[in-house]
């Protein structure tokens, strides 16, 4: 059933190919999921790895023609993938993709685009130079009978899309100077214009206003009335209720739950979410917690973060928890003075300091191990012991020159402590797997001998072994009376391995947990803005 | 690092096979006097190199280094005339040369300008202040003793003064850049900015330390160019910018930043005199003398560059690069 989306407009003829559907006018009934026979997607035991990191796990998932569906589960659930799987820009290992009903091979955007699957991505991909118009139909524009473009055509057509989303732009306006939102719209009228029967959304929502997210749901409904699947992709779990008619839920890379909304709670949704029984993998030491170390009060870059106070002791370890765009990393980044604060004072054993730059930073003895190891944390054709020492190379020179038997033993020694596996520190780095490449930014920091240790995701995208590694150092650094801020978006890290937690949401502060008040369902309610605790 | 060594290798077996095509095609190539003029003509350029070799690794470039020595020279003769005394011409040559490297690195570092457009700019504006200082005159009625600083040679032996100059500077640069904490800190700033700031690296200074020091040495050749010709001249050292950098690049230095070293760069300087030098013997124009430097630049960026394309291109490499991205890029 080839279902069209568009709102009583007459669709022009002129624009062949591309506006080839029939026009249905009026509103298609919208289908319980139940009573509808013909699904529009369905993924069946589909399956992706990345290496040694399984995404997905024979994941089953259906989507009907005129339903909103939510997908939910935490950072590294899967959803990403699976998105991605469906636009085209990966293929599956295992399993099987259908679109209505019939088995499909998406091997490029291009092609899921063939079978009507349109993909809105969180930051809009259109061409800033280029006008509304333009931007639509990039690639496929009408000719006249010259080959030239029919500009006029092009432009009505824009327009005729554009008027029922009830938009303050038309087809002629740059979109240089759009909102984000405002691009969004720009995106979905291009689905519009591909005839797209899935439309598939990631984290829509994440950089619009209260109104503007009204806006577009309000769109989302109508082409949903009018028999488009929807697939959404969420962390505010208020929105999820507010137009989700159903809901999947992964975990870990595979699916644990499908169910209507309406038998759904929010608790049930977080539980289903971050259910999982900690393993021995934190190895949590009990540290004796001294004086405070860095306070930091008020602190705000305009836009990013707001407000954000806290004190980080000795033998401390804080964590930092958050979904994607929380701010937990910005704030690392002034912490450790790559970017400047607006206002707010940060103190380091009772006095105020300004932190200018990495190398100030370094001085007052604060380490950051960077959330992006290959591109901020290590330099890849360098050797690891070049690697190690580079913060404190000029510690290890006399008269500028550097001692380099002093400087192999160094490496050579924390390489050991960390048990790095490599032929030697004449090595390079780039040589080395992911998790052997973190023990050396690792080693780095801790040859500079820190008072304050910042690890933004440290065991990301590192296999199981090497992270229980790294959970028992981050311990035993803890014990030997380092001061630890944890940024991880595993709620399993930071429950096991953190002694105090904060909980950023949108830039803010929303949540400050001993260890032993700090559970999961707080947890993610203060990570999903929701002011009400459960009892 | 195992690259570079065959590359060097390369520059002697260059250097070598040179020699013997200039032995073959002319009689006075072998000639103590030949080496002079040699040695002599290539110092400036020689002198402009150092600097220029570390601000490549570092990731940046200086098109301005001929112009600043166009008006170092311009300065030395203006000032000359004033009646100021000589070492205060010099100095005051080089405190300008080191004034345009401060305005190139500010421009680069504090306002985040590219410094392929920065020293684009200041090679025409500098050149352009020389030409208001002198016009269209020269001056050249110098004292004996800087000019013989110029041509003249160490007693009997052949060995231009201006050789002296060069190499004690060789030595300290190579030290700085191959041996010092700041050398390291330059490779790694040159490989990856942002890593080398998240390594405590203060990237700026050492990038505005770096176009001043080029600075001073372009006027420092600017110098020893007006002190050869025994004039100062707006058009002075002219054009040395391409002889310069592609030294450097000839050197095995990456236009990328990150990779090279001073002694391949000191090989390539050598071999590209002496490729001059056999070309004028052989009574070649200075035309033909361009072409053949600029061949050799293209080539020594596209050797490399080919070399590395055709490693690259082994079936399967590609695809398994992009699907470990992919993978990074994920949820």
């Amino acid at each position: 059933m080839r279902v069209a989306f568009v709102f009583g407009w007459q669709m022009s003829r002129k624009i062949e190919g591309t506006m080839s559907s029939p026009v249905i006018s009026g509103a298609t009934a919208h289908p319980s999921p139940a009573s509808s026979p013909a699904p529009a997607a369905e993924v069946i035991g589909v399956a992706k790895s990345f290496g040694a990191v399984q995404a997905l796990r024979a994941v089953d998932l259906t989507l009907y023609p005129g339903e909103t569906h939510a997908l939910l589960g935490e950072n590294g659930a899967g959803k990403s993938t699976l998105v991605k799987i469906l636009a085209g820009i990966h293929l599956p290992d295992e399993g099987e993709i259908r679109i209505s009903g019939q088995a499909v091979t998406l091997r490029s955007p291009l092609e899921a685009r063939a079978h009507g699957i349109a993909v809105i991505h969180q930051h809009p991909t259109l061409f800033p130079d280029l006008d509304v118009a333009e931007n639509i139909f990039m690639g496929r524009q009408p000719r006249g009978r010259f080959g030239q473009i029919d500009w006029s055509a092009m432009r009505a057509e824009v327009d005729r899309l554009l008027a029922p989303l009830g938009v303050g732009f038309d087809s002629s306006t740059p979109v240089q100077g759009l909102a984000i939102a405002d691009q969004q719209l720009v995106e979905i009228a291009k689905a519009l214009s591909l005839d797209a029967r899935i439309l598939i959304m990631d984290e829509p929502t994440a950089s619009l206003s209260a109104r503007e997210v009204e806006r577009l749901f309000a769109i989302v409904r109508r082409l949903r009335d009018h028999g488009v699947a929807i697939l959404f992709v969420s962390h505010r779990l208020e929105e999820v209720f507010a137009l989700a008619d159903r809901i999947t839920i992964f975990r870990d890379g595979a699916r644990v739950i499908t169910a209507p909304a309406s038998d759904l709670t929010l608790e049930a949704t977080i539980q289903h979410m971050v259910g999982r029984q900690l393993q021995t993998l934190f190895p949590k030491e009990p540290a004796e917690i001294g004086d405070v170390v860095l306070r930091v009060e008020q602190l705000t870059r305009a836009g990013v973060f707001h407000d954000v106070s806290f004190e980080l002791r000795r033998g401390e370890i804080l964590g930092l928890f958050g979904l994607i765009g929380a701010g937990r990393t910005e704030v690392a980044r002034v912490l450790f003075g790559v970017d400047r604060a607006d206002s707010g004072t940060i103190h380091l054993d009772g006095k105020q300091v300004s932190l200018t730059s990495p190398a100030v930073a370094l001085q007052l003895g604060i380490g950051y191990v960077p959330e992006d190891r290959h591109r901020q944390g290590l330099l890849l054709p360098f050797p690891i012991a070049s690697n190690v020492t580079l913060p404190i190379l000029p510690r290890l020179s006399r008269l500028g020159i550097v001692n380099r038997p002093k400087e192999r033993d160094l490496a050579a020694e924390f390489a050991r402590r960390l048990q790095v596996k490599a032929a030697g520190v004449e090595q390079a780095v780039a040589a080395l797997s992911g998790g052997n490449q973190q023990k050396v930014v690792l080693a780095k920091w801790l040859a500079a001998n820190p008072r304050v240790l910042i690890l933004d995701e440290p065991t990301r995208g590192i296999d199981i072994g090497t992270k229980a590694e790294v959970h028992h150092l981050i311990s035993r650094l803890a014990v030997q009376g380092l001061a630890i801020l944890l940024i991880s978006s595993e709620l399993p890290e930071i429950l096991g391995m953190a002694d105090r937690v904060l909980v950023m949401h949108e830039g803010r502060i929303t949540g400050i947990f001993d260890r032993d008040e700090a559970d999961q369902e707080r947890i993610m309610y203060a990570a999903t803005g929701q002011a009400r605790i459960p009892a | 690092m195992t690259r570079l060594a065959r590359w060097e290798t390369l520059l002697a077996a260059l250097l070598v096979a040179l020699f013997a095509i200039g032995i073959a095609t002319s009689d006075v190539f072998l000639r103590g006097s030949n080496f002079s003029l040699i040695a002599s003509s290539t110092m400036e350029k020689a002198v402009m190199a150092l600097p220029m070799t570390l601000i490549i690794i570092g990731g940046e470039i200086d098109l301005s280094v001929a112009s600043t020595a166009g008006l170092a020279s311009a300065v030395v003769g203006k000032s000359w005339e004033a009646g100021w005394p000589l070492w205060l011409c010099l100095v005051t040559a080089l405190v300008v040369g080191a004034a345009c490297g401060l305005l190139n690195g500010l421009l680069v570092t504090r306002l985040g300008l590219p410094s392929l457009v920065v020293t684009l700019g200041t090679l025409a504006l500098y050149r352009g202040l020389a030409s208001v200082l002198l016009a269209d005159s020269a001056i050249s009625n110098f004292p004996a003793g800087f000019t013989r600083f110029g041509f003249g040679k160490i007693g009997g032996t052949g060995i231009p003064w201006t050789l002296l100059v060069f190499l004690p500077l060789f030595v300290i640069f190579a030290v700085l850049l191959h041996a010092t904490w700041i050398g390291r800190q330059l490779y790694a700033t040159g490989t990856n900015p942002e890593a080398a700031r998240f390594s405590a690296v203060r990237v700026a200074n050492l990038k505005l330390g770096l176009f001043v020091i080029s600075g001073v040495l372009a006027a420092l050749a600017g110098i020893m160019y007006t002190a050869r010709v025994s004039s100062s001249r707006a058009d002075n050292a002219i054009g040395f910018e391409l002889d310069v950098i592609a030294a450097v690049l000839l050197g095995g230095v990456s236009i990328f930043g990150g990779r090279g070293t001073l002694f391949g760069v000191l090989l390539s300087l050598a071999a590209i005199a002496t490729l001059r030098n056999i070309l004028a013997l052989n009574s070649s124009n200075a035309e033909l003398q361009s072409i053949a430097v600029g061949s050799l630049l293209i080539l020594s960026v596209l050797g490399p560059n080919l070399v590395r394309r055709l490693r690259g291109a082994q079936p399967g490499r590609l695809a398994g690069s992009r699907s470990a991205r992919m993978a990074e890029a994920g949820d």
